[in-house]
C-alpha cells in the first residue's frame, strides 16, 4: 500500500459562541486507505468534516489543511470539490425528481455553447460513473424510484464523476439494509484498490473493524489517537471513545423508587420517510421517584419513540401504554396533554416555542383552559401565573411580556419547561434538556428536575451526553437502531458499558 | 419636572419604535388625506365625502377582518370576493323573485356562507390541500355559480328593509337637519366614555398586580389622543346624516373580532398555529379543528359582506365582489399582517382597508384615469410591504 499522506489537518481549532467544538485536532489520512473516524455524539466529527469540505470556510477556524504536499484553503464546497474532496451526508442530497444522469451531472453539466446540455455526453459520463460503483440502473431512471442503498451509490458515482480523490462518508450505512451495507463495503474496497481515499464516519464498530485500515478517535473536540485497526480491539476502542471529562457537577439525589407509574409495552414505530421501522418492540417501565435516562447514538430512535408515544410523529405499528397501571389510549398530542404526559422537545426553536409570541403566552400555550373562563382568557391571571413560573425557574428577563425569541438558549429551554410544568404533568419527557446551554443554567435545570421527581412527577431524560445520563438517572435505557438493548441500573451504568450497548458491540 | 419631560419624550420615541407599523399606517393615512384635500380642492375632507368613504370601506373592511385571521394562521382565502357576490346574489334572487322577507334572505345568505366555509375547512384542515388552491377553485366555481343563480342579469331592486342595511343612517332623536345628528353624538360620547373607563380600569388592575404600565403622563396623553381620534371619526358622521347602519356593523365586527383575536383561547391558538405550527401541535392544540372553525366563521362573515354589498347597490350584479379578495388581502398586509403567519391585528387591517378605500375615493374625485389608479394602488402595496421588511431587517 502506498504510504504517502493524502491529507493532513493540523491543529484545527473551531469555536462556536459558547463552545469549543474542536480544540487542536490533528487528523492525517494516508493515500488509498479507508480511514474510520469515530467518537461519541458531539465529539467533533461532523465539525471536522465540515471544515474539510469547505462548509466552514477558511478563516472561520484556526489550523491548517495540507492536501498532498500543499496547504489548501477552502472557502466553499466548490473549492474542496475542485481539490478532489467529496462529502456524502447521512441525509442524501439528491434531487429526487431528476434522473440519475441529471443528478450525477448536476452542477457539472456537460454543455455546449449557450448552456444547452449535451445529453449524449452526459449519459456517457453518468453510465461510466455508475459502472465504477457497480450500480446497474439506467441513467434515465428517476432517483425517486431508487432504494436508499442505490441512491447512496449514485451519490458516490456523482462524486467520482467530479474526479474526487477523497470521499467522506458520514454514517453511510445508517439507513441501509444489511445486504446494501455489505454491497457498499465491497464497492468501497474496490475504490480503495483504484487509489481512492475514503474517510468513513460510523457508529457501527463492527463495520469499522471490517472495513477500515486506520481508525482515529475524537473525544470532546480533541484527537485521542490514530491507530492501525490491527492494533486495537472493540473493547479498547470504546474505552477511548468515552471518558469525557466531567465538566459538570450533577446534583444527584438518593430516592426510594416507588410504584410503577408509566409503562410502555412492545412499542414499534414505522417511519414513512425512511420506509422502515425507526423503533422496534421497545418496552420499559418508569417508577415514581426515579429518573429514567435514555441513551443511544444519533439515529438510535429515542426521539422517534417519544414523539410517537405522544402521537406527534411517525406511525405506531404496535404498542400499549399504561399510566398508573391503567391502559390509556393516546390518539393525539391533545390526548397526551389531557393525560398529563408532556414532552419538552429537543429542538426548542422548531418544536418548543412560538418565537413571535411573548414568554407569557408561550408558557400558557398548553394550558389555556386553566386561565380562561368560557373561552375568554383572563390576561391578568395569565401574566401572574407566568411571572410566578419565571421566578421559580429563574428565567432571566425584565418581564414575561418580552418576546421568547429574544431570550438566550438556556432561558428559552426554561420557558419550554415552564410550559410543560403548567399542565401539572404526571410524566415529563425531556429530550436533550440541556443541549447548547451554559453550565450555570444546566445546574438550575437539574435542580428543577430533582424538585419535580421529589414532587412525584415521573421524569424521563433523553440525552446524548453520557455524563448527564449517568449523573442524573437512576436507571439508564440504551437504544441501538430502534431497539432497546439494555436497561442498566445506575450502579452498572459506566460510560464503557453504555457505549458497548449503544454501538451494539459484542 | 425636567426629567419627567425627558422620560415622556423617551417613552414616545420607544413606543414609536416598537409600534412602528401601526404609527406609520396612521401617518400614511393622514398624509394621503392631506394630499387629497389639496388635489381635490378640499372636497375630500368634507364630512359628506368622508362619510361616503366610510361607507365604501365597509364590504372590504368586513372581509379584511376575517382575512387577517386567515393570514395569521398562515393560510389565504382567494374566494371571498366571489363568495360575497354569490351570497348577495342568493339574497337578491330569493327576495326579488320569490318575495322572501329580509330576515329570511339574510339567514339564507349566512347559511350559504357557512356551508362554503365548511367545504373550505374540510379541504384545507383535513385533506391538507393548500388553502391557496382550495379557495382559488372556489373563486372560479362561485363566479360560475353567480351567473347561474342570476341568469347573467342584475337582480333588483331590493325591499326597503334590506336596502336600509347598506344605505340608511341611524335616525336623530330631535335634530331635524341632516348636518347635525344627535344620536350619533350620544353614541360617540358613549364610545369615548367606555374606552376611557376600560383603559383606566385595565391600567389600575395591572398596577395592582405589579405589571408594567405606562407612566401616568404617557397614559393620559394616549387617552387624550385616542379620544380625539374616536371623536374625529364620529364627528364626520355627526355633521353628515349620522352613522350608517353598515358602518355601525363594521365597528361591531371589528370590536368582536379584536376581542376574539386578543382575548380568547380560540384567537390565541390561531396566532400560535401561524407562529409555529409544530410548537402549537406539541402543546396539544388541535390544528385541524381550529382551522376548520376559522373557515366556517369566515364563510359567515363573507356572507355578511355580501349582504351589505347587495344592499348598497340595491341589486345583485354578476360582477359583484370582483377583486375584493385582493383588496382584503392588500388591506391586511398594509395593516401589518405577516404573510408568514403569526402576526397581524384586526384594527391594523381596518386602517389598511381605509387606506385602500381612500386611494380609490380620492383618485376618483380627482378624475384620475383608471389606468393610473390601478398602477398607483399596486405600487403603494409594494412600497408598504417593502417598508415593513426593510424595518424588520434593521
Amino acid at each position: 500500500m502506498n504510504c504517502d499522506t493524502a491529507l493532513s489537518m493540523k491543529n484545527i481549532t473551531k469555536a462556536f459562541p459558547g463552545v469549543k467544538a474542536l480544540d487542536g485536532v490533528d487528523f492525517s489520512v494516508k493515500k488509498g486507505e479507508i480511514h474510520a473516524l469515530v467518537g461519541e455524539n458531539g465529539a467533533g466529527k461532523s465539525t471536522l468534516m465540515k471544515i474539510l469540505s469547505g462548509v466552514y470556510p477558511a478563516g472561520s477556524f484556526d489550523g491548517e489543511i495540507i492536501l498532498g504536499e500543499t496547504a489548501a484553503s477552502f472557502y466553499n464546497i466548490k473549492d474542496s470539490e475542485a481539490a478532489g474532496i467529496a462529502i456524502i451526508y447521512q441525509e442524501l442530497a439528491l434531487v429526487s425528481q431528476l434522473t440519475v444522469c441529471e443528478n450525477i451531472t448536476l452542477g457539472n453539466e456537460t454543455c455546449g455553447r449557450f448552456g444547452v446540455i449535451d445529453r449524449n455526453a452526459a449519459f456517457a459520463k453518468a453510465a461510466s460513473a455508475l459502472k465504477r460503483v457497480g450500480l446497474n440502473v439506467s441513467p434515465a431512471e428517476k432517483v425517486v424510484n431508487l432504494g436508499v442503498g442505490e441512491q447512496q451509490l449514485v451519490e458516490i458515482a456523482k462524486a467520482l464523476s467530479k474526479h474526487a480523490r477523497i470521499l467522506i462518508l458520514d454514517e453511510p450505512t445508517a439507513s441501509l439494509t444489511e445486504t446494501e451495507a455489505n454491497n457498499l463495503a465491497v464497492i468501497l474496497k474496490e475504490l480503495r484498490n483504484e487509489g481512492i481515499t475514503c474517510i468513513y464516519i460510523s457508529h457501527r464498530l463492527r463495520e469499522v473493524f471490517e472495513l477500515a485500515d486506520t481508525i482515529t478517535v475524537l473525544r470532546d473536540g480533541r484527537t485521542v489517537c490514530t491507530v492501525d485497526k490491527n492494533d486495537i480491539d472493540e473493547e479498547k476502542l470504546i474505552a477511548r471513545m468515552v471518558g469525557r471529562e466531567l465538566k459538570q457537577i450533577y446534583p444527584r439525589k438518593k430516592r426510594e423508587a416507588g410504584d410503577i407509574i408509566f409503562e410502555v409495552r412492545n412499542w414499534s414505530v414505522f417511519d414513512g420517510a425512511r420506509g422502515k421501522n425507526s423503533v422496534s418492540d421497545v418496552s420499559f417501565t418508569l417508577r415514581r421517584g426515579e429518573i429514567l435516562g435514555f441513551s443511544g447514538l444519533v439515529g438510535a430512535g429515542r426521539s422517534e419513540l417519544f414523539m410517537n408515544i405522544i402521537k406527534a410523529a411517525g406511525e405506531t405499528v404496535s404498542g400499549e401504554l399504561l399510566l398508573n397501571g391503567a391502559p390509556i389510549d393516546i390518539k393525539s398530542v391533545g390526548d397526551a396533554v389531557k393525560n398529563k404526559i408532556m414532552l419538552a422537545t429537543e429542538d426548542r426553536k422548531r418544536f418548543g416555542l412560538v418565537l413571535s409570541m411573548d414568554i407569557n403566552k408561550n408558557i400558557s400555550l398548553a394550558s389555556l383552559d386553566k386561565i380562561s373562563k368560557r373561552s375568554v382568557i383572563d390576561k391578568n391571571a395569565e401574566i401572574q401565573n407566568s411571572t410566578r413560573f419565571a421566578a421559580e425557574l429563574k428565567i432571566k428577563t425584565p418581564s414575561v411580556e418580552q418576546l421568547a425569541g429574544n431570550l438566550s438558549g438556556g432561558n428559552q429551554q426554561k420557558v419550554v419547561i415552564a410550559k410543560a410544568l403548567m399542565i401539572k404533568p404526571q410524566i415529563l419527557i425531556l429530550d436533550e434538556p440541556t443541549r447548547g446551554i451554559d453550565v450555570g443554567a444546566k445546574l438550575e435545570i437539574y435542580n428543577i428536575i430533582n424538585e419535580l421527581v421529589d414532587a412525584g412527577v415521573g421524569v424521563i431524560i433523553v440525552s446524548s451526553d453520557l455524563t448527564e445520563i449517568i449523573g442524573m438517572s437512576d436507571k439508564v435505557a440504551v437504544m441501538h437502531e430502534g431497539a432497546l438493548k439494555a436497561v442498566l441500573d445506575i450502579s452498572e451504568a459506566t460510560q464503557e458499558n453504555i457505549m458497548r450497548h449503544a454501538t451494539n458491540a459484542a | 419636572m425636567q426629567r419627567e419631560e425627558m422620560s415622556l419624550y423617551k417613552i414616545t420615541v420607544n413606543s414609536f419604535k416598537n409600534n412602528f407599523r401601526q404609527y406609520t399606517m396612521i401617518i400614511a393615512l393622514i398624509v394621503i388625506w392631506t394630499i387629497f384635500s389639496f388635489t381635490t380642492g378640499k372636497v375630500f375632507l368634507t364630512p359628506r365625502n368622508l362619510s361616503n368613504l366610510f361607507l365604501q370601506t365597509v364590504p372590504v373592511g368586513i372581509l379584511a377582518v376575517g382575512m387577517t385571521l386567515i393570514i395569521v394562521t398562515g393560510n389565504i382565502d382567494l374566494s371571498v370576493g366571489a363568495l360575497a357576490g354569490f351570497c348577495g346574489a342568493i339574497a337578491a334572487v330569493l327576495q326579488v323573485k320569490y318575495q322572501f322577507s329580509t330576515v329570511s334572505v339574510i339567514f339564507a345568505a349566512l347559511g350559504v356562507g357557512l356551508l362554503i366555509g365548511l367545504w373550505h375547512g374540510f379541504w384545507v384542515a383535513y385533506q391538507k390541500v393548500p388553502a391557496f388552491i382550495v379557495t382559488l377553485s372556489s373563486m372560479l366555481a362561485l363566479r360560475g355559480a353567480i351567473l347561474g343563480v342570476t341568469d347573467g342579469m342584475t337582480i333588483g331592486p331590493m325591499q326597503d328593509s334590506f336596502k336600509a342595511i347598506g344605505q340608511k343612517y341611524l335616525p336623530s332623536f330631535f335634530s331635524k337637519t341632516p348636518h347635525f345628528n344627535d344620536s350619533t353624538l350620544i353614541l360617540a360620547l358613549v364610545c369615548i366614555a367606555l374606552y376611557l373607563i376600560f383603559d383606566w380600569k385595565n391600567r389600575n388592575e395591572r398596577i395592582k398586580f405589579g405589571f408594567e404600565t405606562l407612566p401616568l403622563k404617557a397614559q393620559i396623553l394616549k387617552m387624550v389622543l385616542i379620544s380625539i381620534a374616536i371623536g374625529a371619526f364620529f364627528s364626520v358622521m355627526i355633521f353628515y346624516q349620522g352613522i350608517a347602519y353598515c358602518v355601525l356593523l363594521l365597528m361591531a365586527i371589528t370590536l368582536v373580532f379584536s376581542f376574539v383575536a386578543g382575548n380568547t383561547v380560540f384567537g390565541r391558538r390561531l396566532y400560535a398555529i401561524g407562529g409555529n405550527a409544530d410548537a402549537a401541535r406539541l402543546s396539544g392544540i388541535n390544528i385541524g379543528k381550529n382551522i376548520m372553525r376559522l373557515f366556517v366563521i369566515y364563510g359567515c362573515l363573507t356572507a355578511v359582506a355580501g349582504v351589505v354589498l347587495t344592499a348598497r347597490l340595491n341589486a345583485a350584479t354578476t360582477s359583484a365582489g370582483t377583486n375584493m379578495e385582493l383588496d382584503a388581502i392588500a388591506a391586511a398586509v398594509i395593516g401589518g399582517t405577516s404573510l408568514l403567519g403569526g402576526e397581524g391585528t384586526i384594527i391594523g387591517s381596518i386602517i389598511g382597508a381605509l387606506i385602500m378605500a381612500s386611494l380609490d375615493n380620492g383618485m376618483s374625485l380627482m378624475n384620475m384615469n383608471i389606468t393610473y389608479q390601478y398602477i398607483i394602488k399596486g405600487m403603494i402595496l409594494l412600497f408598504a410591504v417593502w417598508l415593513d421588511i426593510y424595518n424588520r431587517r434593521k
